[in-house]
């Protein structure tokens, strides 16, 4: 049920997944959820601004992109994990997705 | 049993086909989409007929009194009274395959998936304005006494059946992925976006299925 193309967080037997296959993966959740092209997503960078900064992205939204990259990642997120931190810009949401792909 | 709207395009001909919607959210996202399908079975000589559910949209009934079983046989009743042949459900819209006609399911999704967006888009919103609400608070509640989600009143009983209801493994209707149909998931989008590629390719699959019979 992934997107078309969107490279899977896998790794070798026994090896993490890489944090490119995590930025990948991250990258395709946003596209989906923004609706925007992958060029204009392959620019964000750690300081691009998410929650709070771009109006579309709602409680409603915020609530689908976290079960999604639940879902895409294999990870599970807790209430309590979910702050304005790890939200407000992309490098949060990056650290956040790769240290719970660790946790995994 | 209580009269229910639907939208239809209908002639009268022998291939039809009842469209069964994803839910709550997900199916604002993608009613347009879903339309926009149908539009294209009706250029390809197919009738179809999307019902709204008890207790959405149109509905006189109130969502709180609805169950899982009541909207089965909602799905039911429409079935038999529009005399479809094929069966397209949409994400959730596969909880409520009657497994008596064949077809197909879009991205076919679990009452747990569901419900988790739903309770994390209210503890997220509940956080933004100063109060804490948790996921197993709001599970709770809702078993016991029902709740509001994202607009939506669900009663305990409703609350309860979906957190259980899985799409069947025995079933007459074929899995379409998103895969299949290309592009990002419209139910995704934060803001309800088309994609008439995704139409066309989601019409032509139900199209040359329907017409190879």
């Amino acid at each position: 049920m992934s997107a078309e193309a969107a490279p899977k967080a896998e790794a070798p037997a026994g090896l993490a997944p890489s944090r490119t296959a995590i930025d990948d993966q991250l990258r395709a959740i946003l596209c989906d959820v923004l609706g925007l092209d992958r060029e204009r997503v392959e620019d964000f960078d750690n300081d691009t601004g998410l929650f709070g900064h771009l109006p579309e992205l709602d409680s409603m939204a915020v609530a689908g992109l976290l079960t999604e990259m639940e879902d895409r990642l294999d990870i599970i997120i807790e209430d309590d994990d979910v702050d304005g931190e790890m939200l407000e810009t992309y490098g949060g949401l990056l650290a956040f997705a790769e240290a719970k792909v660790v946790e995994s | 049993m209580v009269d229910e709207c639907a939208l239809t395009f209908e002639t009268g001909r022998d291939k039809r086909l009842l469209v069964l919607p994803a839910w709550f959210d997900e199916a604002n996202k993608l009613r347009r989409t879903t339309v926009e399908v149908m539009h294209r079975l009706d250029l390809s000589g197919i009738d179809s007929f999307l019902p709204d559910l008890p207790g959405c949209n149109e509905s006189l009934q109130p969502l709180e009194t609805q169950t899982l079983a009541s909207w089965r046989t909602a799905a039911k009743v429409a079935a038999d009274h529009f005399q479809a042949t094929h069966i397209l459900a949409v994400r959730a819209g596969a909880l409520l395959d009657p497994g008596t006609l064949p077809g197909w399911r879009y991205a076919p999704s679990g009452g747990r998936q569901v419900l988790r967006a739903m309770i994390r888009a209210r503890t997220i919103a509940a956080k933004e304005a100063g109060r804490e609400e948790t996921t197993a608070s709001l599970q709770e509640r809702g078993r016991a006494e029902g709740i509001e989600l994202a607009g939506w009143n669900l009663g305990s009983a409703l609350f309860a059946d979906i957190e259980q209801a899985a799409p069947p493994n025995d079933t007459p209707l074929a899995d379409i992925t998103q895969a299949d149909i290309g592009g990002g998931a419209l139910w995704l989008r934060a803001e309800p976006d088309e994609d008439p590629e995704q139409a066309d390719a989601l019409a032509a699959i139900v199209a040359i299925g329907m017409n190879a019979q």
